[in-house]
């Protein structure tokens, strides 16, 4: 349980409170019906669940792109269906959101103007800081041999970060990312533990500043060592399992087969 | 009394009976169809609305990206299709121009040469045939092209990034293809006009070019120009209005995309000869 001096040094930034998610392919249907969650500043959440369960409609909504068909979301405070558009546009920017397969680079785009695009579109910066902005994440995430490449021209393996590099572009506080190590390769893996920790950490790109993390994914045993608090999807239902600690005394079924998927 | 036979009372009830099945089977065809046509209408207006009411309120919002989008769309729709359309201004003069202008010099009817042409190519051949052009080379791309996008979760990830899928991918295209639409149709007014006299020249048509264009000249009114104006933009936003709704309103299934392509390319042609006639009746009416 939360302390009060605890809000006021980690405000919460996330929180759904009854809500009811719904899914982009059943619009009036709740895949999730009573979400109730806080993330708090400088979290690191793993959300695990099989596939099918709603993880990424539960992220989509979490991020604003989706409205919950009833109950409270809030984003830094601000329920957001009360905000006027620009408010809460101003509110949802300051989310990231890495989509999972593939993350959903624009391919009529190079990688360097796919990481551009947001920077172009809502800040009034210069091309030249929009250059040198757009180096540094190429720099950071590896891509800068790419940056005039299309997507499609890069390895499968690289397509995610050109996703991440562009939400990462204009210094959100907090990101969402959708099963972002599926289809990896160990190596690959390790650099985007790294990488996520790296943000957990306070990255020299994002001005030394924590971020709050959450994660979806189908698979847990990764995370276990990463993440700071956990939570299923089970039968269409958010369990909050606790910290890394609770995760060993938790009994829940779903929870050893998402940590023991594949081991046999 | 004398009863008749119930054989002969039941016998043209149930002739009647098919015959009624039939035509209330027909009516009910019809009226679905009715409403189905008016669904779609009601929604491809609403689509509209949001489109114009985007133009106007983002009309100063990240030029930086709208613009050379715009121009994108005007190299694609107008510059690439400029060939095109010079082929067929060209063809269009030789075959149906010159010949009326050799007929009508022939007949001695001469003197309606300019009000002739004036009316079929400037107000209503070249903007409609332009519009057409231009629907069959970019409106049908740009339902696949969204469809696709759409099938590949790009919206959302604009919508992610904050960007407004409508103001990033239809508001460009609207003013790319009504800038594109009205060009070309100046274009191929030109070289049909040009064309169409050197045909008649060489068939040695009593003309000559001073007569040509005085006619051409004094048969065109201010109105002309305005209504040229407008109708050849208008057909290039009604093109990009149905093809974009077609291709972005409602996710597609990638075998969906040929027959959403086809509704386009229907929906987009009787949109513009509807308008045509709502020119014409303004035409009348000034």
């Amino acid at each position: 349980m939360s302390t009060a001096a605890d809000k006021i040094a980690r405000p919460p930034v996330i929180e759904m409170f009854d809500a009811a998610v719904t899914s982009t392919r059943a619009p009036g249907s709740a895949v999730i019906p009573d979400v109730n969650w806080c993330v708090s500043l400088d979290d690191y959440w793993v959300i695990g669940g099989p596939t099918g369960s709603g993880k990424s409609d539960l992220l989509a909504t979490a991020a604003g792109l989706q409205r919950p068909l009833r109950g409270v979301h809030r984003l830094f405070g601000h329920e957001l269906s009360g905000l006027h558009e620009t408010e809460r546009l101003r509110e949802r920017l300051r989310v990231g959101l890495v989509f999972g397969d593939g993350a959903r680079p624009f391919p009529q785009l190079t990688v360097a103007e796919n990481v551009a695009l947001p920077l172009r579109y809502h800040h009034g910066r210069s091309d030249a800081e929009v250059r040198r902005r757009v180096e540094e994440m190429l720099d950071i995430t590896e891509l800068s041999a790419f940056a005039d490449s299309a997507p499609s021209a890069l390895m499968r393996a690289f397509v995610p970060r050109v996703g991440l590099a562009r939400a990462l572009a204009s210094g959100p506080e907090v990101l969402l990312l959708d099963n972002p190590l599926a289809g990896l390769d160990p190596r690959q893996v390790r650099w985007w533990l790294d990488f996520i920790a790296g943000l957990a950490a306070g990255h020299s790109s994002m001005k030394g500043r924590k971020m709050t993390i959450i994660v979806a994914c189908g698979d847990l045993r990764p995370w276990t060592s990463q993440g700071r608090q956990f939570a299923l999807l089970k039968g269409n239902h958010f369990l909050p399992l606790g910290g890394r600690d609770d995760l060993g005394r938790c009994n829940e079924p779903l929870l050893r087969d998402l940590t023991a998927a594949h081991s046999s | 009394m004398e009863r008749t036979p119930a054989s002969a009372t039941q016998f043209p009830a149930e002739q009647a009976r098919p015959k009624a099945s039939l035509v209330r089977a027909f009516l009910d065809f019809a009226g679905s169809r009715v409403i189905q046509w008016m669904d779609r209408a009601h929604e491809l207006i609403a689509f509209s609305l949001i489109a114009t009411g985007v133009t106007v309120t983002k009309f100063n919002i990240a030029p930086r990206v709208i613009r050379p989008l715009v121009r994108a769309q005007i190299y694609r729709a107008g510059v690439r299709l400029l060939p095109m359309i010079g082929f067929l201004g060209c063809a269009l003069g030789l075959i149906i121009i010159g010949q009326t202008v050799s007929l009508l010099t022939r007949v001695g009817a001469h003197t309606l040469i300019g009000t002739l042409m004036v009316t079929v190519v400037i107000r209503e051949l070249g903007p409609l045939l332009t519009a057409v052009v231009v629907l069959a080379r970019v409106g049908a791309a740009t339902v696949v092209e969204l469809g696709t996008s759409r099938a590949q979760g790009e919206v959302e990830a604009l919508e992610a990034l904050g960007i407004d899928p409508i103001h990033y991918l239809v508001v460009p295209r609207m003013w790319g293809l009504a800038v594109s639409v009205f060009a070309l149709t100046i274009y191929f007014v030109l070289v049909a006009l040009l064309s169409g006299y050197l045909f008649a020249f060489l068939q040695d048509v009593p003309l000559p070019p001073p007569e040509y264009f005085r006619q051409l000249a004094s048969a065109l009114r201010w109105e002309d120009f305005v209504m040229l104006t407008l109708k050849s933009a208008a057909f290039g936003i009604i093109i990009a209005v149905v093809c974009c709704y077609q291709g972005l309103a409602k996710p597609l299934r990638i075998e969906e995309v040929p027959a959403a392509t086809t509704r386009a390319v229907v929906s987009s042609v009787v949109a513009c000869v509807l308008l045509d006639a709502v020119f014409i009746v303004a035409y009348l009416l000034i």
